[in-house]
């Protein structure tokens, strides 16, 4: 697991802000020109330092012995972050000498966070809602966006509910359009918001060309619905958010966590699906994550993947009758059955994507997904192990 | 209401429509996820889906008439004694389609406001007059620059007398192969007398040759089902196989002039006729169990309209009726049928469905036929009696030819209607076989999506 943030081993100098938002370059023949808007990545023991950058960010071994421009920003970060490089963005925060890392331009997987507010509190969230005023967010993520390389393929954005910002959280989208008009937008969301049919009329004017809502539905049955994301009527205006977007001809993805309240009735909200919302672009049957609320509810929750490998294998299979594109996110080859193995995704994001030890032995680990490094240490399937490939054999020579 | 079924026990349901059901159990729980009931938890969703599906269910109608069937002779070289439509003539002018009368058809084809149109060529041997069939060809794409459609041609032809220089014609033009197969040699052979007596092996060597010009997915074979077939659905089902064909679609007997004079006889070749189509998709689901791709075309029908919102548009089986709807024929002679069993209806003297005439009648004229809206309107299932409260209303359709030749009215008494038993029968026999048997679900779900 890559350690995103944490405080800086040392700061030098400072600035009236509280915090600032840099690009990094570990270029140190970069043209004069571009060098304020960069912080210089320093990973190898100089003689000096190259002039100009706006900062400075060293990585061990430390700059002690070389000559830094005088009042430079220079930030002095542990071994852990050894793998930041070229056109990845990070937050130092002057005040509590800590550093954030918001993007890494080598990660296919960048998701920004938009807000920790939410209007759900579903039982297995892995970022727990809280009530706060987090809008200084919205600016941050203006300069993030326009310092992101515009050659990113993906970009996603997650909460909390980022919608709960409205038509500033819209603006920002508009903003990603124009400034990276060839990188796809993934939006994180419980959908919610969208039935007010004014308010999806206003995200469909931004016209991205390639812009995505991911929206959770855990059951056909609204009751199991409202309870796993602990709000009443919510079922209600998740469909009817969806509806609305897909009136418009807005892009949606169908997100299905798995566990023990979602998996009885996997196989009818599978039909529900197809019969009700066949229109949706795509559909993705997702394993736990154990973190934030899912550790505190683990009991309510878990449910070894192994155990319900039939059940998502008849939901792949109703899916794919129905023409519904479908993946799994976050399961090993080892726990479901291997006529959906086509169906599998790397999904999970590379900072926090583990295997164990016995997966060495394994001939499918390089098309497998991993664990969540939190699967590893929290909760796993108790029947991991390693697939032998037999190789089909050359009777004919 | 769109086509989602529950199969639940009586007490439920009478609890249900007392409005005693507590909203705890499982029936409840099932009924709401369907849209059969909605509470607070579901208030405005439910009512969103359900007209999403029932619009979606009946987004066709307003771009009626798709098939346009062109009778370009009645001439025919069979002698099949189950066709009422054919002549053994060397009279080309009494019994060939004029092209006067072709450009007249194809003026009202060119006004039907669907946006696929799709002319087939029927008969008689419609290949008896293929110079007709190639002058609508290209007047029809000529056409079709200016009105854009989504234009594709058929010719239905017992393939006897194809050669390759018209299956390259239709290669170039794309135009599918619509052929007959009724079974094995002997049964073929018996049901369709020809000179020589070849049929089968003509049409044998018509459906390979017929592929490698025109393509293999663009060669079909209709079965017509005679009494004999009904002791052999498996052997014809075998012919199907042998012949390379991935689908069969097990007709009805054809109640035009066939022995069905008497209530009794009709209930018995209906009996005998069900036990027939049983088998046949017993064994076709077997097949399919050892891993042979193939499907009946009549379920795949009705699978669509139980599992899916979508409607495939069969005429014998839609809401509003598929006369003049879904679609229309203009006979050799000029005569507009609303369909064409109406069309063997009037070689029965039976003229109802005949709505006007090319060379004589305007658009308007046709298609506002009181003939035509009486039977559309009279046979609408939502209101007629014991359709409209059947449960199975949303599978099946309004048949007013079928009725009004059996019982001389566009409705019939349902609880004596072979069309009501018939489908009644299958929809019961599809729903028990995914219910009890998860491979048949899945295959009716690929069945249902293909």
């Amino acid at each position: 697991m890559l350690q995103l943030g944490g405080r800086a081993l040392r700061l030098q100098g400072a600035d009236e802000k509280i915090q600032r938002i840099f690009r990094l370059s570990d270029d140190a023949e970069l043209p004069f020109a571009l060098r304020p808007r960069r912080a210089y990545l320093a990973r190898k023991p100089t003689k000096a330092l190259p002039d100009g950058f706006a900062a400075y960010v060293a990585l061990p071994p430390t700059l002690d012995d070389v000559t830094v421009p005088e009042d430079a920003i220079v930030v002095h970060l542990p071994d852990a972050y050894s793998y930041l490089a070229s056109d990845d963005i990070v937050r130092i925060n002057f005040a509590e000498q800590t550093i954030k890392v918001l993007f890494r331009a080598e990660s296919p997987h960048n998701f920004l966070l938009v807000t920790e507010q939410c209007n759900s509190y579903c039982l297995m969230c892995s970022q727990p809602p809280k009530t706060i005023d987090d809008s200084w967010i919205l600016d941050e993520l203006r300069e993030v966006i326009t310092l992101i390389p515009p050659d990113t393929h993906e970009l996603g954005f997650t909460g909390g509910e980022p919608f709960l910002f409205g038509q500033r959280f819209l603006d920002i989208l508009s903003l990603a359009k124009n400034m990276l008009p060839r990188t796809a937008i993934h939006i994180l969301s419980n959908g919610r918001l969208f039935c007010d049919k004014n308010f999806a009329e206003s995200y469909a004017r931004i016209c991205h060309p390639d812009m995505m809502v991911g929206i959770p539905l855990y059951s056909d049955d609204a009751t199991i619905h409202d309870y796993v994301v602990q709000a009443r009527g919510a079922f209600d205006e998740t469909i009817r958010g969806i509806l609305n977007l897909k009136e418009l001809r807005q892009r949606v993805e169908i997100r299905v966590v798995l566990h023990k309240q979602t998996v009885p009735r996997l196989q009818r909200l599978a039909e529900f699906i197809c019969r009700n919302l066949l229109f949706v672009d795509q559909v993705a049957l997702m394993g736990l994550e154990i973190t934030g609320f899912t550790r505190a509810n683990l009991e309510q929750l878990w449910i070894d993947p192994k155990n319900y490998s039939a059940e998502l294998t008849e939901a792949v299979r109703t899916f794919a009758a129905y023409c519904v594109p479908v993946s799994i996110y976050n399961h090993q080859l080892c726990t479901v059955d291997r006529a959906v193995w086509p169906y599998c995704r790397k999904s999970i994001s590379d900072w926090k994507n583990e295997y164990l030890e016995i997966c060495g032995g394994c001939d499918v680990k390089p098309e497998c997904g991993g664990f969540f490094s939190s699967s590893k240490q929290y909760r796993h399937s108790d029947y991991i192990a390693p697939i032998s490939i037999v190789p089909v054999s050359s009777a004919t020579n | 209401m769109a086509g989602e079924y529950l199969i639940l026990p009586h007490d439920d349901v009478e609890k249900m429509v007392r409005g005693d059901l507590s909203a705890q159990t499982p029936a409840y729980i099932e009924l709401r996820s369907k849209h059969f009931l909605t509470d607070e938890l579901t208030a405005r969703s439910a009512l969103e889906l359900l007209a999403l599906k029932v619009r979606s269910r009946y987004r066709r109608i307003p771009e009626f008439t798709g098939l346009h069937i062109f009778v370009v002779t009645l001439r025919c070289e069979h002698s099949c004694p189950y066709c009422q439509v054919s002549r053994q003539s060397e009279n080309r002018a009494a019994y060939d389609m004029t092209e006067q009368t072709a450009t007249a058809s194809l003026d009202l084809t060119f006004r039907s406001p669907a946006k696929a149109i799709k002319i087939e060529f029927q008969g008689g041997e419609s290949l008896l007059n293929f110079p007709l069939i190639q002058k609508i060809v290209f007047e029809a794409e000529q056409r079709n620059k200016v009105a854009q459609k989504d234009l594709q041609f058929v010719i239905a032809t017992n393939l006897a007398v194809v050669t390759p220089e018209m299956l390259e014609f239709c290669a170039e033009h794309d135009i599918n192969i619509s052929t007959s197969l009724d079974g094995p040699r002997n049964l073929h052979n018996k049901n369709r007398p020809r000179p020589g007596g070849d049929s089968y092996e003509r049409v044998s060597c018509g459906i390979r040759i017929a592929r490698e010009i025109v393509g293999r997915d663009n060669v079909s074979a209709l079965m017509t089902t005679t009494e004999d077939s009904l002791s052999q659905p498996e052997a014809i089902i075998d012919e199907y196989l042998l012949q390379e064909f991935h689908e069969i679609f097990l007709r009805p007997l054809s109640p035009y002039g066939f022995a069905m004079k008497t209530k009794s006889f009709a209930s018995y070749n209906g009996d005998r006729w069900l036990n027939f189509y049983k088998k046949g998709l017993e064994y076709i689901i077997e097949l399919n169990r050892k891993g042979i791709a193939f499907r009946e075309h009549y379920a795949a029908l009705v699978l669509k309209k139980m599992l899916t919102c979508d409607d495939p548009g069969y005429v014998d089986l839609m809401n509003p009726a598929g006369i003049g709807i879904a679609a229309v024929v203009y006979n050799y002679d000029g005569a507009v049928y609303a369909s064409d069993e109406g069309r063997m209806l009037a070689e029965m003297k039976d003229y109802t469905f005949r709505i006007g005439n090319v060379n004589e009648n305007t658009y308007e004229e046709i298609f506002l036929n009181d003939n035509l809206l009486t039977a559309l309107h009279d046979s609408f299932t939502l209101s007629a009696p014991m359709c409209s409260e059947c449960a199975f209303e949303p599978y099946c359709g309004a048949d007013p030819v079928f009725h009004h030749a059996q019982y001389g009215d566009y409705l019939g008494h349902k609880s004596e209607s072979m069309f009501c038993n018939k489908n009644m029968a299958i929809f019961k026999f599809l729903i028990d076989k995914m219910d009890h048997d998860p491979f048949v679900k899945e295959l009716f779900l690929h069945w249902a999506n293909n």
